[in-house]
């Protein structure tokens, strides 16, 4: 029997015509993401049912796949827990845009394919402005607007491109330990 | 030039000079697993192929979040976890040692100058011995399941200078929600906090756990101890065999910031909501009613944090008004408490005494806060949520403030029950 813990269900997403920002504050926690009383369970499309649950309801609700989340600084700060990029995920969400991030969860976005773009100020992104991300040309574009965004470092690029670490790992059978790069 | 001392562990452990700024894959000598992350870093293990963990013998797998398991989904877990530790030969604490963080130090699992893992952001913890210990996401676990070793981007170091002695009924707690208001939630973002001077040489580990535990609510990669006599006389007889070494940065280091705080010149600090780097001193909320005190987690339920809030106690009680919550952070610990007295002393005074485990720091597991309750937490965070309603409030202190808090009914200073 296949533990119901090793499986992860894959929903199909149509992404929207037309995208929208949600916008947050500075410093949103990753308890704020997804609630400790949640972490048993590790399906993306369940913990997005509670994506910001008590802090913010309505993103639950009426989250469209291919919305982007907008942050200001240090996004993501606190725990560890990979379930909060992964309830983003679930909820379709293929970027989030922040001034800052905090270390481990901007890790964790990129290990589960939730890319994490920087840019110098998103005071001027408003929530529910139309949005999209060209990866490409580094840009976000708000309301017609484009702003510039930074990619990942180049060490994580390849994670990214490859569409996150378990997909990355797969192409590998050993690591070159102690290999060193500049980023 | 010189190198700090995260520096010189990521060059000893990769045989070549690295620098801040580099990224390395670095092998992995400890990976610490528990029951809220593991099953993720579980799956995603066996997503990237892997059948046999790299070294089973460099893993430890403990559970304290939800223990004993509060719900069958809790239990569950924990059953998924235990099979993979006997299908893996992987050494698993399951729930009878404590809270990870501390199990972790108390068992030898974390010694001076390796590269220790753990997924929990308290992993910066480690740091009190002299390890580079930092916390990582279920999926980077899985890699380092897989593989035994991580990427790391080498971080820059920022020194924390401590000099003076605490005046009575101030410590580490207090000082470290100070740096935590002063550097900021994000100042040490993607660095590493190397804590040092009078102040820190002449605290004992559990102090230095304290400082470092919060090393993350700055952002911080890892805080750091330089080992010392203390550390070495800390890890004889959970380390056989080890013999010390030096490991310090060099005096010609570069360091992204240093910063002198003043230990002589603190009073008690407390965290207001919803943020850690929100802290006052104590006389700014004196008086602030509460619903519930906890005293406990990896940031404070060691022994010494029992007994400081034993001495404020005295023989008198805690409030009638006011839940108060007491989890030793360990085994360990709460045998050294039980024998000294204390959980008898908590009892008596009106105290719930728990088995250890993360209690209501977790937020998902027991002593939860209705909607306008208010809690007071020796734990390292009060984000909205945290500790169960969010529509309630948390305020994060040291045992004493705790204890003399518990005592009142209302927010109190330590130095004055």
């Amino acid at each position: 029997m296949t533990h119901q813990l090793e499986k992860e269900s894959i929903r199909t997403v149509t992404l929207q015509a037309f995208p929208r920002v949600w916008k947050f504050g500075d410093d949103i926690d990753t308890d704020a993401i997804i609630p400790g009383r949640f972490l048993t369970i590790n399906d993306p499309a369940e913990l997005a049912k509670h994506a910001f649950e008590g802090t913010r309801g309505e993103f639950a609700q009426s989250v469209l796949p291919g919305d982007v989340v907008v942050g200001g600084r240090n996004f993501g700060m606190g725990s560890s827990r990979e379930h909060a990029p992964l309830a983003l995920k679930g909820a379709g969400i293929r970027f989030v845009v922040a001034e800052s991030f905090a270390r481990i969860f901007y890790r964790n976005a990129v290990n589960v394919g939730l890319l994490p773009l920087t840019t110098r100020s998103t005071a001027d992104f408003k929530d529910g402005a139309e949005v999209s991300v060209d990866l490409a040309a580094q840009t976000v574009t708000i309301d017609g607007r484009p702003y510039p965004v930074e990619p990942v470092p180049a060490f994580l690029q390849r994670i990214a491109d490859a569409g996150g670490l378990v997909e990355y790992a797969r192409t590998i059978t050993e690591v070159d330990l102690c290999s060193t790069g500049s980023q | 030039m010189g190198s700090t001392l995260v520096e010189k562990v990521f060059s000893d452990r990769c045989r070549t000079d690295v620098r801040a700024g580099e990224v390395v894959m670095a092998p992995i000598d400890a990976a610490m697993i528990h029951d809220i992350t593991g099953p993720l870093a579980i799956r995603t293990f066996r997503e990237m192929g892997g059948e046999r963990v790299c070294d089973p013998s460099r893993v430890v797998m403990l559970f304290d979040h939800q223990v004993p398991a509060d719900s069958i989904a809790a239990a569950e877990i924990q059953a998924f976890m235990r099979g993979f530790a006997r299908e893996q030969g992987i050494r698993n604490y399951d729930l009878r040692e404590g809270v990870c963080h501390q199990v972790v130090l108390e068992k030898g699992h974390a010694a001076p100058g390796e590269i220790v893992i753990g997924s929990d952001s308290h992993t910066c913890m480690y740091g009190a011995v002299g390890a580079f210990a930092t916390g990582v996401g279920s999926t980077d676990m899985g890699f380092a399941l897989r593989f035994g070793a991580l990427y790391f981007r080498v971080p820059e170091t920022i020194r924390a200078t401590v000099d003076g002695a605490f005046p009575a009924r101030v410590g580490p707690k207090d000082l470290i929600l100070s740096i935590v208001g002063d550097i900021g939630a994000d100042g040490a973002t993607y660095r590493a906090v190397e804590f040092g001077g009078e102040a820190v040489s002449g605290m004992a580990l559990s102090g230095r756990m304290t400082l470092c535990n919060m090393a993350i609510e700055m952002g911080a990669k890892v805080g750091i101890v330089p080992p010392d006599e203390q550390t070495w006389a800390y890890l004889k007889g959970r380390r056989p065999g080890i013999t010390p070494f030096e490991l310090a940065s060099d005096p010609d280091a570069t360091f992204a910031e240093t910063r002198r705080y003043d230990a002589a010149s603190l009073e008690p600090q407390v965290a207001v909501p919803h943020n850690v780097d929100h802290v006052v001193p104590v006389s700014k909320v004196i008086g602030t009613h509460v619903d519930q005190v906890f005293i406990g987690s990896c940031t404070n339920g060691r022994f010494e944090d029992l007994a400081e809030a034993a001495e404020v106690l005295g023989d008198r009680e805690f409030s009638k008004d006011v839940r108060v919550i007491v989890i030793p952070a360990s085994r360990e610990e709460y045998l050294k408490a039980l024998r000294a007295g204390l959980i008898e002393r908590f009892v008596e005074a009106g105290a719930l005494v728990e088995a250890p485990c993360c209690g209501p720091c977790m937020g998902g597991a027991f002593g939860l806060i209705a909607p306008g309750e208010v809690s007071l937490s020796t734990s390292n965070r009060n984000f909205r949520g945290r500790q169960g309603s969010t529509e309630g409030l948390v305020y994060l202190s040291s045992a004493a403030t705790a204890a003399a808090t518990a005592m009142a009914g209302t927010i109190a200073d330590p130095r004055e029950v």
